[in-house]
């Protein structure tokens, strides 16, 4: 079919430039600079210095979803109720940000956090003490949660707009109140939203190196940040595509989840 | 008493409403200030002035980068609109299996980490041989910019009607005029806003850009990143105010024109 | 018999739009009420105001001598079988049964029967772990009904609960909400638009139009009796004919006098007259009180379905087993007590409470 023929370019393209390229990191991977098999790059994020990256990455990433869903499910109901069918400008005033620069966004809180910044030159006008606020573990996580929150917003918002509002009248008529409906029905229903959140999050959280760098100054390292160091400094690309390896790991597991959870891709953006 | 629940719970959700609402655009609002701002403190209101705008648009640097930026989004999202509109016809025709596998490489860009993106591409370039400049930058947006075009052409694509197609080709059409007559109409809002959606993310993308430019050449995104690791200039305020005024146009026209569109149905 | 649920001045408007106006209705114990009416009469708004799920902006809600205007939903004794079902998806059969049972943390071996006995009633005994989307729409509907039962509420509100459904399946169903209403012997409140289904199972018919009540009666009173122009047309087919009352048990319908048994609307008086279409006899010409041409003829199955036109160019619609075929002079026969007089709205304002086209 001549059709089937207009795929063509798509599929050199994606060979080409999605394929090759990964399977390039797997062999970078897996092989130091003599083109030998190692598991050396892999093995290496057992080291003090990555581990302490990996984890502290993990933590930091782990509380920024967890804040996010927090903000983001009570703000996902509110909006159903107010937002009324998709389009509607409430809605789109708080996905907005989502599409918003993210280094100027990490830009705005860096003019804000820093030590002659905003928020101290408020309060040192106030007379009151200034605080150290930039280059702090905190100052990473708020940087996170800011240019992440849309993302967890927007599933959970779209899955729960689907739940009809019978289904919530029918849990109340048999006599549930708002708490055992929260937990009962809204929770239950909204799994994919919530998965798909979380993915949408967690993952570009865990590998950043931009938030850690504009926020977190050069004494806190997140593994993104070892990662692009050794691409742009060290220049070991083997470790940094060992390292990356690990990263698609904790990746793909949360692909995994979402084509559990998200059968019908009713969580994504789209 | 059952109204001033009600009343007091509504004052409650528009209270956190507005709060998530400082906290999402008070930081961009500080930085629209402060470039108007003529004094190189952060605190203090020095007059208002269009200096910075002057000095931006003075600098050779920055009008260059927004050269590459614009030029790149435009370039990679007009090639991944026509790849990309081609392929999800084709994938449209195709039987589940190989639909599947397809629909599942064109979501890696999508769900992979962009760092993992960016350093395979780099990786990827290098061991082709081609040198990292201005071509892979494009290269390299035009691949994850085909996804956003093919999931916004596919809603539109299920939505024809097959018979109309068939139709004109009943009444003495060839296939290729029968789909630019009947077909193509259809799905022209999804492959509009494709297009946007893609020209979008390319003006957006800094980290895939990051590790496949190489030495010498800017996009907006790479300019403010280095720019700001040195130190922040004001100019750079007002570049991110224009480049936010900018996206907020672009969406706006992206979100709200489709729907009227399909509501004049 | 005192009634059960009342609504007292019920009034609600939505974005400025009255949809109910100073209503009243009185619901009594063990009765099978049907609130009937076109899209938009209100009916729904009044189930959805009686169950807690609006709110009146003014007026009152009684239940069991009880003002419970202002208890919210999950407080109220009465349940509620919701249009598209409403069930929960992520739950399978015997969780979607047992949901307000565990609610009330009521125990377990009491949920277990309940369940048991809920599904026997409603015909689907075995479909305890069943999931949601393997039923049927009509099951769907069986389990919709069995999951509000459990909680024995002494109401059952229907929000058309039968509107998704085929039409054989309508009417099995039909009966089957009567026999349940029976052997539980519980009041129903059942909202629909399909007038078959109000005559079929109502004990009491609220035919309703544009937030007012048109009229309140049993099948045989809404069918024979309408009040109204508007409960005649929505009833049924009619013959709906301007006429003057001559005197009591005599009326002027084109000219031609008829025979009737309605009283009191005085002498030369303008009325509105309702004839079923299958209560008139087509006699020879020279039978008949008026004369016409029959000028359209379909077989509709059961009966055949003609058009007689008269002089004065009124087409009077005629049920009838016997066939009259196009262009045959017939004669109309009506028989006095088929014919039923209505008085005609005096003003414009009663025009829009009564009668809306």
């Amino acid at each position: 079919m001549s059709k089937k023929l207009l795929s063509g370019p798509y599929l050199i393209w994606m060979v080409g430039f999605t394929v090759i390229p990964l399977i390039l990191i797997v062999y970078y991977g897996l092989t130091d600079r003599t083109g030998a098999f190692t598991l050396a790059n892999v093995v290496s994020i057992a080291t003090a210095e990555h581990a302490k990256a990996l984890w502290l990455s993990l933590g930091l990433s782990f509380i920024s979803t967890l804040v996010c869903l927090l903000l983001a499910y009570p703000l996902a109901m509110v909006l159903r109720k107010r937002g009324i069918g998709k389009g509607s400008f409430v809605v789109f005033i708080f996905i907005l940000p989502m599409w918003m620069n993210f280094l100027l966004r990490t830009l705005a809180w860096q003019t804000l956090l820093e030590r002659n910044g905003v928020i101290n030159g408020i309060l040192s006008a106030l007379h009151l003490p200034t605080q150290s606020l930039i280059n702090t573990p905190g100052a990473i996580v708020l940087g996170m949660v800011y240019n992440f929150l849309p993302f967890m917003v927007l599933p959970i918002y779209n899955v729960l707009c689907k739940i009809d509002d019978n289904t919530i009248n029918a849990a109340h008529d048999l006599g549930a109140n708002f708490w055992q409906t929260l937990l009962l029905i809204w929770f239950p229903l909204s799994v994919p939203g919530i998965i798909s959140g979380i993915t949408m999050v967690f993952v570009p959280a865990l590998t950043t190196f931009v938030i850690s760098n504009l926020l977190g100054g050069s004494k806190i390292l997140l593994i993104g940040n070892v990662i692009e160091q050794e691409f742009t400094k060290g220049s070991n690309w083997h470790l940094g595509s060992g390292l990356s390896l690990v990263l698609m790991v904790f990746i793909l597991a949360s692909m995994a989840l979402i084509a559990k959870y998200d059968k019908n891709g009713e969580g994504s953006s789209f | 008493m059952k109204r001033t629940k009600d009343s007091f719970k509504r004052l409650v959700e528009n209270f956190y409403l507005v709060l998530i609402m400082v906290f999402l655009y008070a930081p961009i609002a500080t930085l629209m200030v402060l470039s108007f701002s003529n004094s190189k403190s952060r605190t203090q209101w020095g007059g208002f002035t269009l200096r910075w705008y002057g000095e931006m648009f003075k600098s050779a640097t920055i009008m260059t980068a927004l050269q590459n930026t614009l030029v790149i989004a435009f370039a990679s999202a007009l090639l991944a609109t026509i790849i990309g509109t081609a392929a999800a016809i084709a994938i449209n025709t195709m039987k589940p299996l190989p639909r599947t596998v397809i629909m599942g490489i064109t979501n890696i860009p999508m769900l992979n980490a962009d760092i993992v993106t960016g350093i395979s591409l780099m990786l990827a370039f290098i061991a082709f041989g081609i040198s990292l400049g201005f071509k892979t930058i494009l290269i390299a947006h035009i691949t994850f910019n085909i996804p956003y075009v093919i999931l916004s052409v596919m809603p539109k694509l299920k939505q024809t009607n097959k018979s109309v197609y068939e139709a004109a080709m009943d009444l003495g059409a060839s296939p290729v005029y029968a789909f630019f007559k009947v077909v193509f109409p259809d799905i022209l809002p999804g492959v509009l806003s494709g297009f946007l959606l893609a020209f979008t993310m390319s003006l957006d993308d800094f980290i895939i850009t990051h590790f496949t430019k190489g030495a010498g050449i800017n996009t907006l995104s790479t300019l403010i990143y280095s720019e700001v690791r040195r130190g922040i200039k004001p100019s750079m305020y007002a570049l991110s105010t224009i480049i936010f005024v900018t996206v907020l146009v672009l969406l706006i026209i992206t979100n709200f024109a489709p729907h009227k569109k399909q509501e004049g149905h | 018999m005192s009634s059960l649920i009342d609504l007292i001045n019920v009034s609600k408007s939505f974005d400025g739009t009255l949809v109910l106006d100073d209503l009243n209705l009185s619901v009594k114990e063990n009765t099978f009420v049907t609130l009937l009416g076109p899209s938009g009469c209100g009916k729904t708004t009044t189930l959805r105001i009686i169950g807690g799920f609006e709110r009146a902006d003014a007026g009152k809600v009684i239940f069991d001598g009880q003002d419970i205007s202002n208890l919210p939903p999950n407080k109220r004794q009465l349940n509620t079988v919701f249009q598209k079902y409403a069930l929960f998806t992520h739950m399978n059969i015997a969780e979607n049964i047992a949901f307000g049972l565990k609610i009330k943390n009521k125990p377990k071996s009491y949920i277990q029967d309940k369940i048991k006995y809920a599904l026997k009633l409603v015909n689907l005994d075995g479909y305890e772990n069943r999931s949601v989307d393997s039923l049927s729409g009509g099951q769907q509907q069986r389990i919709a009904i069995a999951r509000a039962i459990v909680n024995e509420p002494r109401v059952l509100l229907l929000d058309e609960p039968l509107g998704a459904l085929d039409l054989k399946l309508r009417q099995d169903m039909q009966y089957e909400l009567i026999r349940l209403k029976n052997e539980l012997g519980i009041t129903f409140i059942y909202v629909t638009h399909d007038q078959e289904e109000a005559l079929t199972m109502s004990d009491t018919i609220v035919v309703m139009n544009q937030g007012y009540i048109q009229q309140t009666g049993t099948p045989e009173q809404i069918y024979n009796e309408p009040e109204n122009a508007f409960v005649a047309d929505f009833i049924g087919e009619s013959n709906i004919l301007h006429g003057t009352m001559l005197r009591d048990e005599l009326v002027e319908i084109f000219g031609a006098k008829f025979p009737c048994v309605d009283k009191g609307f005085g002498t030369n008086s303008p009325v509105d007259v309702v004839i079923r279409p299958e209560d008139i006899d087509l006699v020879s010409p020279e039978e008949g009180s008026l004369t016409g041409v029959c000028t359209h003829l379909i077989f509709k199955g059961v009966h055949y379905e003609m058009e007689v036109t008269t002089p004065d160019g009124f087409e009077w619609l005629v049920h009838s087993t016997d066939m009259c075929p196009v262009g045959r002079k017939v004669g109309i026969h009506v028989d006095p007590f088929d014919i039923q007089i209505m008085n005609k709205p005096a003003s414009e304002d009663e025009e829009a409470v009564g009668v809306n086209e």
